[in-house]
């Protein structure tokens, strides 16, 4: 298909602009202006919403179908929270008001809004208090290893080691490192999770602190999660949670009682905020008592009176991470989708996630191979390693699963399996996907065994067949530039 | 139960099926640490949500008429950007790991970086960081990383936001960070000063195009400076004001970062916001974030897919250029449908017609007595500096009785800047409004 660029014609125009209603013209010297236009393509209104109609339908959402990548949780996005972050009184609230004098009284709903999804936060993953802050789940990553920096700091501690377990994800040790530190990596046991003797063989006074997925990549539950706790907290160091996987723990148990001291959460996983096809996302960051006066700034506090405003009188605070107090579009729709979930709710949301994830591991461990096969959280994670051998690799199964009208699972994470296929249902698909979903897989399995070739032929049923990822490394066209 | 399908008869079945209690499912988290029922109220139905939701939204003193701008601006979004952006294959896919079936959000995002570029005069764009700030943050860091330098400059006419937000940034990295003075006189860095500071150890010289001040700056003798000694220039800008104005590409730049909020999305109390970076191509395997390139499938077909993904932490760890995963895609994927509405006439005509505005409303709001220009001399895109006869802090508090957002006080960011007010003008505000403002300016004095 062809870019915009290519279907743009000479003084065609899109939307009439505005009509200038000021009799006065600003004439610039030319010295500062551009010397030409700049290259933006002349096409209609009819030409760009047909162009980007014909894109969408070359994109696969959950909207379209099952969309089990794992670690993802590609769950339903409400549409009533779309509705609401447009309203007025959100979408058009400019973030400087508050800090015009008695600025605070103009965006009272908007502050209750974020104090409120801040304290719902806090009782969920049993921490003290929240910031809002920042936009992502990488950006929540950096925020809290900063928090961990900024307490170390305080103490005077030489502390400048992280750990983390070889199934995190990258970002885990990509945000310790912009954060300071020196990342060591803790290795998994026979069973698939931290090994807790390498912890304590790596554990020294130079342990800032574990960064820990929990429930982690595999999907599984640290049986010894307390005694890590108190391995790491006896040489001062904190337990970092990287809230990832929370939905599969919401209305269970939560992290802060576990003895987790730092805490991200993907409002774009657990809380039902759509993904963007990659962001905008959030990840606030809870923390227990001792780390709150390291907090972002600024903090949205209750008065007495219950009128809410914005404290930046916070001498240990790390700073500020981000431009104003957050994402606060996706604020709005994680806020309003907990309303409508209640307490009931979020206890059925981890409930069914971890009925779908075992139901799918049950129904094809006799299929694919399953390196630890207990019973698993949120997700679970298979290997291709047996269809392998057949040269049927888990990129191959996940094309033949487009073909079948599946988005793949996640694969090759994590690191720790090999040929790995992680697959997350979540809890809002229903047995009928799941049973569709399991045939598919039975049948790519089998045809893996009969005819490894139209397995690794797929898929033949998209707009594009598989892409020369080398050519792009090698020869890269990050862009189309006008001939100069 | 909403958002969840499956029946309680269901539920039964499948666990019967597995062989499994309701109980195992939980197992592996012992007793001890499990929690009791959560303290939260119970759920509401969509109705009475959206109602709830609709009453905090009515709490927001959005009707105001706004003159607010400091890098947030409030343009008009044409209902098409809105009804692209809403299409729900793209906003509930994920980050685009499966080429065959994410080629929609994959050639949007090569079209976004291919605008940035022929928007900034740069050569290569990365598919977007958070917002302008971070940007920024993530542009020093690849400036270290190019020039094997620790030692960064920041003029202070740079967004006062993003300066704290650097600050937070670098405090662990041993990274030295300078900040210049504004020459006061005229409101644009000082150029003796920063010729002073730069020096064989530093990596990058940081500034904003148009300033924070709102004045338009030419920085090719900087970049000419900054390159004399082996440093990088960093320009931050204005996506909608390079409608008109001298690019960064052309002034020397070599990453060139901003906040894209103007391109289509609304000001929504501090984000989402969109962060874009534009650079050198023979800086791209310095560059952080994702990067989306064309090619061709097993028959030729063009396709696009993530390229140098070897810079990403999902690859390299703690090794990785940044930490960055999810970024900013519908933000990125809204601005492109919204430049390409705009057009190449078309964002020109909008640049102009935001200056017009802004011109008049400089001139209008200078015949109220006692009102003058901080900067008389220089030249303004669409936000200026009144000085006015009192506290500024005091007559924006009596103008939003009257409901005006007449601007911001930079007295909240800048010393000695008690009268200053910093108003912005975009093509949303009218003649009327701008009449009214200056009456109430006047009454209110």
């Amino acid at each position: 298909m062809k870019l915009i660029f290519d279907k743009s014609v000479p003084n065609r125009r899109g939307p009439r602009p505005v009509e200038s209603d000021v009799p006065v013209r600003a004439e610039l010297p030319q010295a500062l202006l551009r010397d030409r236009a700049a290259e933006l393509p002349e096409v209609s209104e009819l030409d760009v919403v047909r162009h980007f109609t014909e894109l969408s339908r070359r994109n696969f959402g959950v909207d379209n179908g099952f969309y089990p990548l794992g670690s993802c949780t590609m769950k339903y996005n409400p549409k009533a929270t779309e509705r609401i972050a447009h309203y007025p009184g959100f979408f058009y609230l400019h973030p400087l008001l508050p800090q015009l004098p008695e600025g605070e009284r103009l965006v009272q709903g908007a502050l209750e809004v974020i104090h409120e999804l801040g304290r719902r936060l806090c009782e969920i993953c049993g921490m003290a208090a929240f910031t809002t802050q920042p936009l992502a789940g990488a950006h929540g990553e950096l925020t809290g290893t900063m928090i961990m920096a900024a307490y170390h700091r305080e103490r005077s501690s030489r502390k400048r080691v992280v750990l983390i377990p070889d199934s995190a994800h990258g970002t885990n040790p990509a945000s310790a490192a912009i954060a300071g530190f020196a990342v060591q990596t803790v290795p998994s046991d026979e069973t698939g999770v931290m090994d807790v003797e390498a912890l304590r063989r790596m554990m020294s006074d130079e342990v800032a602190g574990l960064m820990l997925t929990c429930p982690d990549t595999l999907g599984l539950f640290h049986p010894r999660i307390r005694e890590i706790c108190d391995v790491v907290h006896a040489a001062d160091g904190l337990m970092y949670c990287d809230g990832a996987n929370l939905n599969a723990l919401v209305g269970v148990c939560r992290p802060g009682d576990l003895g987790f001291d730092i805490l991200h959460v993907n409002l774009h996983k657990t809380f039902a905020t759509p993904h963007g096809g990659g962001g905008p996302g959030a990840g606030p960051v809870g923390v227990c008592e001792k780390l709150v006066e390291f907090l972002p700034a600024s903090v949205v506090r209750r008065r007495q009176d219950g009128t809410y405003c914005l404290d930046y009188d916070l001498p240990r605070s790390i700073g500020y991470v981000a431009p104003f107090y957050g994402n606060f579009g996706i604020l709005v729709r994680a806020y309003a989708y907990l309303l409508m979930l209640g307490r009931e709710g979020l206890r059925r949301v981890s409930e069914n996630a971890v009925l779908n994830a075992n139901y799918i591991r049950c129904k094809l461990r006799e299929h694919y191979d399953l390196p630890y096969g207990q019973v698993c959280m949120h997700e679970c994670v298979f290997s291709a390693a047996h269809q392998a051998a057949r040269g049927v690799r888990a990129m191959d199964v996940a094309k033949a699963l487009i073909d079948r009208g599946f988005h793949p699972p996640t694969v090759y994470f994590p690191l720790t399996v090999p040929e790995a296929m992680m697959i997350e249902p979540t809890e809002c698909e229903s047995r009928e996907t799941l049973d569709a979903f399991v045939a598919a897989m039975i049948e790519i399995a089998e045809l893996a065994e009969l005819d490894p070739q139209a397995v690794t032929n797929c898929p033949t049923t998209t707009p594009v067949g598989r892409l020369d990822e080398v050519l792009a490394a090698r020869k890269p066209d990050l862009a189309s530039l006008p001939a100069r | 139960m909403p958002f969840i399908a499956n029946t309680d008869e269901q539920r039964r079945q499948m666990l019967a099926e597995i062989g499994l209690t309701a109980e195992d499912l939980f197992a592996p988290i012992p007793a001890e640490l499990r929690c009791g029922e959560l303290n939260l109220p119970p759920g509401m139905s969509e109705q009475k949500a959206r109602e709830h939701m609709a009453r905090l939204a009515g709490r927001n003193a959005s009707h105001l008429v706004s003159f607010l701008g400091g890098g947030f601006y409030d343009h008009f979004i044409p209902a098409a950007v809105e009804a692209i952006a809403s299409r729900s294959e793209f906003y509930t896919a994920y980050t685009p790991y499966q080429p065959e079936i994410s080629q929609g959000t994959l050639q949007a995002i090569y079209e976004y970086q291919s605008a940035v570029c022929r928007l900034t005069d740069m050569e290569v764009a990365n598919a977007s960081l958070y917002d302008g700030g971070t940007a920024i943050y993530e542009a020093i860091m690849m400036a270290l990383r190019v020039t094997g330098r620790q030692r960064v400059i920041v003029d202070e006419s740079v967004n006062p936001i993003y300066r704290k937000m650097i600050r937070s940034y670098t405090r662990n990295l041993g990274i030295e960070l300078v900040e210049t003075p504004v020459r006061l006189s005229v409101g644009k860095p000082d150029r003796e000063r920063i010729a002073d500071e730069l020096d064989e150890r530093t990596a990058a010289l940081v500034v904003q195009n148009p300033n924070f001040f709102g004045v338009i700056d030419d920085f090719t003798d900087l970049s000419d400076a900054a390159h004399a000694c082996g440093a990088l220039l960093l320009v931050s800008c204005y996506p909608v004001a390079l409608g008109l104005l001298k690019t960064p590409g052309a002034m020397g730049a070599d990453i060139v970062t901003g906040e894209g909020q103007s391109l289509g999305m609304g000001v929504s109390f501090g984000g989402p916001y969109l962060g874009f970076m534009a650079a050198r191509m023979e800086h791209v395997r310095k560059m952080p974030g994702r990067l989306v390139g064309r090619t061709a499938d097993n028959q030729g077909r063009q396709g696009f897919v993530l390229t140098l993904q070897a810079r990403e932490q999902h690859i390299r760890r703690e090794k990785a250029t940044s930490n960055i995963c999810t970024n900013e895609g519908l933000c990125a994927l809204t601005a492109l449908a919204h430049l390409c509405l705009l057009g190449k006439q078309g964002l020109r005509e909008l640049a102009q017609c935001c200056a017009d505005k802004a011109y008049y409303a400089q001139q209008r709001l200078l015949f109220v007595p006692g009102v003058t220009l901080r900067y008389p001399k220089q030249w303004y895109f669409n936000e200026f500096i009144l000085e006015l006869p009192e506290r500024a802090e005091a007559v924006i508090r009596r103008l939003l009785d009257r409901g005006f957002a007449a601007g911001f006080p930079l007295s909240r960011y800048y010393e000695g800047m008690d009268r200053s007010l910093l108003v912005a003008v975009t093509e949303k505000r009218t003649k009327e409004e701008i009449d009214l403002l200056a009456h109430a300016l006047e009454a209110s004095l």
